[in-house]
């Protein structure tokens, strides 16, 4: 596969030279989730009960907290990129666009929620 | 940013409707179902679970009743099954990106396999849970 014509290019139709990129990174982030879901599936099912307490001390430890952050940002942006795979299939043109803008100021958000989150369990704010 | 009127009109993908069913094809289907499971489901408990712990005692009891229901339970058991599936045609992706496992016979069978693991691998879990 070439870069397109020159026309091509102009209309929009040669290569981004983003997609190796985004698929580096789709790989990247699924090593930190295979690493890190499995520390949480592992850390979940050794807890002796679901008690807040119990849930509260475990998870404001400092690794625990250290662990589920990166956990956080590592699931949020391995799952904004494979969405947006998913819309690049099935959406075109400008609702492809809007799809896209909506997922990524979607996810930043819930993501920047989630850290905060476990820095106040960490912190002691609760 | 301004569209050009080109690209508008590349192709999309096909839609599920015209492909033939196979292994391969099922365990593609069922990554990007699972991913996805886990991408809406998966990450809004994640956020529910420590925004409720975050919010003190209160909060994460209106978390435990409301995943201790059987309704609860159900959608717990579809994230923990969405995550097995998606490891391990995850694994398997990552296989074939260094090239491995094309052959026919042998890409169908790791395909039927890994679909078999991610359902052992749900029932290992929730085994565990309950009774250790």
């Amino acid at each position: 596969m070439g870069n397109g014509t020159r026309i091509g290019r102009v209309r929009g139709l040669g290569s981004a030279h983003e997609g190796a990129h985004h698929w580096l990174l789709q790989r990247f982030t699924a090593i930190g989730n295979l690493i890190l879901v499995l520390w949480l599936v592992f850390s979940l099912a050794m807890l002796p009960d679901y008690s807040f307490a119990t849930v509260y001390g475990w998870l404001s430890s400092p690794f625990s907290a250290t662990a589920m952050v990166l956990l956080i940002i590592s699931t949020f942006w391995h799952a904004r990129l494979g969405m947006q795979v998913m819309i690049e299939d099935y959406l075109g043109g400008a609702n492809r666009f809007a799809a896209i803008l909506l997922l990524n100021l979607v996810f930043l958000s819930l993501g920047v929620f989630g850290v905060i989150s476990v820095i106040r369990i960490a912190l002691g704010g609760a | 940013m301004g569209h050009p009127t080109g690209a508008a009109k590349r192709p999309l993908s096909p839609h599920l409707s015209i492909w033939k069913w196979g292994p391969a094809m099922a365990v593609s289907i069922l990554h990007r179902v699972s991913g996805n499971a886990l991408a809406v489901a998966g990450l809004a408990v994640l956020l529910w679970f420590v925004g409720a712990i975050a919010g003190g005692a209160a909060s994460y009891e209106t978390f435990q009743s409301v995943m201790g229901s059987p309704i609860g339970i159900i959608v717990l058991i579809g994230i923990s099954w969405s995550f097995f599936n998606h490891l391990m045609s995850g694994i398997r992706h990552l296989v074939l990106d260094v090239g491995a496992g094309y052959e026919v016979e042998r890409n169908n069978r790791w395909s039927v396999i890994t679909i078999l693991l991610g359902i052992l691998l749900t029932a290992l879990f929730w085994a565990v849970i309950i009774l250790v």
